[in-house]
């Protein structure tokens, strides 16, 4: 078995599509936390095939989306130093901040570099020993591990041009500030699936508890993601809310320990800015000040202009899941793909990148 | 021999400049319209002509299946080609980066050559400049091209009509990997060379199988969905096309999983997509299918009047989702 | 978020491991999933596997997809 194929299979998919609509008898809401379940979703175009008692949300899981403006000027602000290289990963390049993006900043000379790995980047900085390199750490929990690690290597292989600007985000915090927000009645959440191969599924334990809302860890091909909706409609129409399983292939409980206890070495949980939400206590990541000679944030003294946040953007309901893009003035007019006001058109798995790519057509 | 780098001097007009050509630009490249190296080539030509510019840039200038000579040559001669034109001649012009080494000019030349005589075609003129090191990225090619149209041949993106079948000559994104993957910040070892090459003999087959080849596009940057939105926009008609027709090769599909990348948008060069009369499409990829350069040609989709200027790509699970063209860069994704 | 994908261990060294996916090839860490075999299939996300993935829950969850009757029993 490849794993991937397999769990795309037609057949199987019609099976499963039967099944939920022969349990489903009542409207449920369920938010699909993740921005990489919104694309699959997207792309094989799973919501038309649902039955209509079914409505899937997107939410704010797409951590270039909610990075903030603040912290997007602060990583141009960076590469704009000299003799300094700044790497990236592909999908933070055209997000605009409050007055440039870092694709405009390589434009204007600023030495900019997509990577696909912290390890890209460790190389990087090795063969630039005169440069500092700085990585732009974005992401969840799925990436908090490599980037601990990456800091791990740099101190044992004795790299001192390595830093960090570390934006790394948690979910379960966020999930619960959305949920204490009260915006929306949720009945059932699609947990994020590789987020959860690190944290395990304890750490939603809390939502059916606390809120009465299912949840289930889900995979993120079709079938994956058909097997969750169909777990989740089941434990809403039985009234049995609680935590499950899906992927059960890379997903366990109590997650992968060695992942958690370098992420706990290298940093320490602190509060984090989420656009379209605020500053949410306890809910980022931080370097630990053993290791703030990789801190971006130590390191560097830089000064940037006011935030602005630009004017008519909706983002931020948006990945609160209580707008649509198409409740959204600018969606598709001042705001488009190539000429992206906010980050939800830009990022990939943003919902208004996806709506607009995929197709209003596809919305309920 | 001696590896030499290229000067500044060589770009000057100046003996060495002469040298260069003489020893190393002409050989290669000579025929009877070059070897008079006259300001200008001159010739007779009757008939409706296809005239077209490209600029050649990529980095890294070598990759599997190819290089920026061997591309230069077959991305001209095929956008002739896709007017229906028969491509005849070239011209050939560089911008050298100081430092680029004799050998790799060498390399790269022997590249044009062999595509030059591939796709039967000549290259008449050129021009060599040199610019300093930081001022081009070791070579930048233009060239230009001039084709002949056969007699009742009108293509254009602009002709597809309601009940025209949309086919696509072979596997989408060789291309775009094979380059990417020599990238720095994204090495992968990938089985996948470059589909580059010249597709002139293709279509002159094509339209001997049928003249009801409406539009014809090689899909380059921006891939296959963004040549699919330019003829729905083009032709003011709308498109659907069936995901599980599209061939792709595993390695590609592997690829593009581990960046994040979708084949549809990634780049091709030695692919064409063909709209045709929907009586004659058979008879047409029976006979691309007979060509080295269409053996796993496939119909795969159709033209129709609903969603204009749209295309609707039907997924594999049956359902179906808006292609739309290529935003921006092609950029690898974490998320 | 976090796109990660199935790969195939080939060989192993170290702290690093040369992966495969339908033929394409890449050196990645294995430092949070040390106990990765030759021969595993591992999670990939950005240079790093994540885990090694279980064939036989794999199998299970597609048994699950097949047939599932009755779902409270199951889980």
């Amino acid at each position: 078995m490849k794993f991937i194929d397999e769990f795309r299979d037609v057949e199987l998919a019609k099976k499963v599509i039967d099944r939920i609509g022969k349990i489903s008898t009542r409207p449920v809401r369920l938010m699909e936390f993740c921005g990489g379940h919104t694309v699959s979703i997207m792309r094989s175009g799973l919501r038309q095939l649902l039955p209509p008692t079914v409505e899937m949300l997107s939410g704010p899981g797409c951590p270039v989306c909610v990075t903030a403006n603040a912290d997007i000027d602060r990583a141009i602000a960076l590469a704009n130093l000299p003799d300094t290289i700044v790497t990236s990963f592909g999908d933070m390049m055209r997000v605009p901040g409050s007055y440039s993006s870092l694709q405009h900043a390589r434009a204007a000379e600023a030495d900019i570099r997509v990577v696909y790995s912290t390890q890209d980047t460790l190389q990087i900085a090795k063969e630039n020993p005169a440069q500092s390199v700085i990585f732009i750490g974005i992401g969840f929990e799925t990436t908090a591990p490599t980037i601990a690690a990456s800091i791990l290597q740099a101190e044992a292989e004795g790299i001192k041009n390595y830093y960090v600007l570390c934006l790394s985000k948690l979910c379960p915090p966020i999930m619960k500030a959305l949920l204490d927000l009260g915006e929306l009645k949720l009945d059932g959440i699609v947990c994020p699936g590789h987020v959860s191969v690190i944290i395990g599924s304890r750490p939603y334990e809390f939502i059916p508890r606390e809120y009465g809302v299912a949840c289930v860890v889900s995979g993120f091909e079709p079938l994956d993601i058909l097997l969750s909706v169909e777990m989740l409609v089941s434990q809403i129409e039985t009234g049995k809310p609680r935590v499950e399983i899906a992927y059960l292939r890379s997903v366990s409980p109590s997650g992968n320990k060695i992942a958690l206890e370098l992420m706990d070495r290298v940093f320490e949980v602190g509060s984090a800015d989420w656009r379209g939400i605020g500053v949410v206590p306890a809910s980022g990541l931080k370097i630990r000040k053993k290791f703030a000679r990789f801190d971006a944030e130590q390191a560097f003294s830089i000064t940037t202009k006011p935030v602005v946040e630009p004017k008519g953007c909706i983002c931020g309901d948006i990945l609160r899941g209580v707008k649509t893009p198409l409740d959204c003035k600018l969606f598709n007019k001042a705001c488009t793909p190539e000429h992206p006001v906010g980050p939800c058109m830009v990022s990939s798995e943003g919902s208004c990148a996806a709506y607009h790519q995929y197709g209003a057509n596809d919305e309920r | 021999m001696k590896d030499e780098a290229i000067l500044l001097a060589h770009g000057s007009g100046s003996r060495l400049s002469h040298n260069l050509i003489e020893k190393y630009l002409l050989p290669p490249l000579t025929n009877p319209l070059l070897a008079r190296l006259d300001d200008s080539a001159v010739f007779d030509l009757a008939g409706r002509l296809a005239f077209t510019t490209d600029s050649y840039v990529v980095s890294p200038i070598f990759f599997p299946g190819g290089d920026i000579g061997k591309l230069a040559v077959c991305g001209t001669v095929n956008d002739l080609s896709m007017s229906g034109a028969k491509p005849l001649y070239l011209s050939l012009s560089f911008i050298i980066e100081e430092g680029l080494t004799l050998s790799e000019l060498k390399k790269v030349l022997e590249s044009v050559k062999a595509a030059a005589e591939e796709a039967e075609v000549k290259i008449v003129t050129g021009d060599t400049k040199v610019v300093n090191r930081g001022s081009a990225d070791k070579i930048f090619i233009n060239t230009s091209g001039i084709g002949l149209i056969p007699e009742g041949v009108d293509i254009s993106g602009a002709n597809a009509r309601v009940g025209d079948k949309i086919i696509l000559s072979g596997a989408v994104g060789d291309h775009g990997i094979a380059v990417m993957s020599q990238r720095e910040g994204i090495k992968f070892s990938v089985p996948v060379k470059s589909d580059c090459a010249p597709l002139n003999r293709l279509v002159a087959e094509m339209l001997e199988a049928s003249r009801q080849i409406h539009s014809l596009r090689d899909p380059t940057r921006g891939g296959l969905a963004t040549t699919l939105n330019e003829f729905a926009e083009q032709s003011g008609i709308g498109i659907t096309i069936e995901e599980n027709r599209i061939p792709i090769h595993e390695a590609v599909r592997g690829a593009c999983e581990l960046l994040g990348l979708d084949p549809l948008y990634v780049a091709n060069e030695g692919k064409l997509v063909a709209v045709v009369a929907s009586d004659d499409a058979a008879g047409i990829l029976a006979k691309m299918k007979r060509n080295k350069y269409g053996t796993k040609a496939a119909i795969i989709g159709e033209v129709t009047d609903q969603h204009k200027g749209k295309v609707i790509l039907k997924t594999r699970l049956g359902a179906s989702r808006i292609l739309d063209m290529l935003s921006g860069e092609l950029l690898p994704r974490i998320c | 978020m976090c796109l990660a994908v199935p790969v195939k261990v080939v060989s192993i060294e170290g702290n690093e491991a040369e992966v495969e996916i339908s033929g394409v090839k890449r050196r990645v860490s294995i430092v949070l999933t040390p106990e990765a075999r030759v021969g595993d299939y591992v999670l990939l996300h950005t240079g790093y596997a994540i885990n090694v993935i279980n064939e036989a829950e794999a199998q299970e969850t597609l048994n699950i997809l097949e047939q599932m009757a009755d779902l409270d029993e199951v889980h």
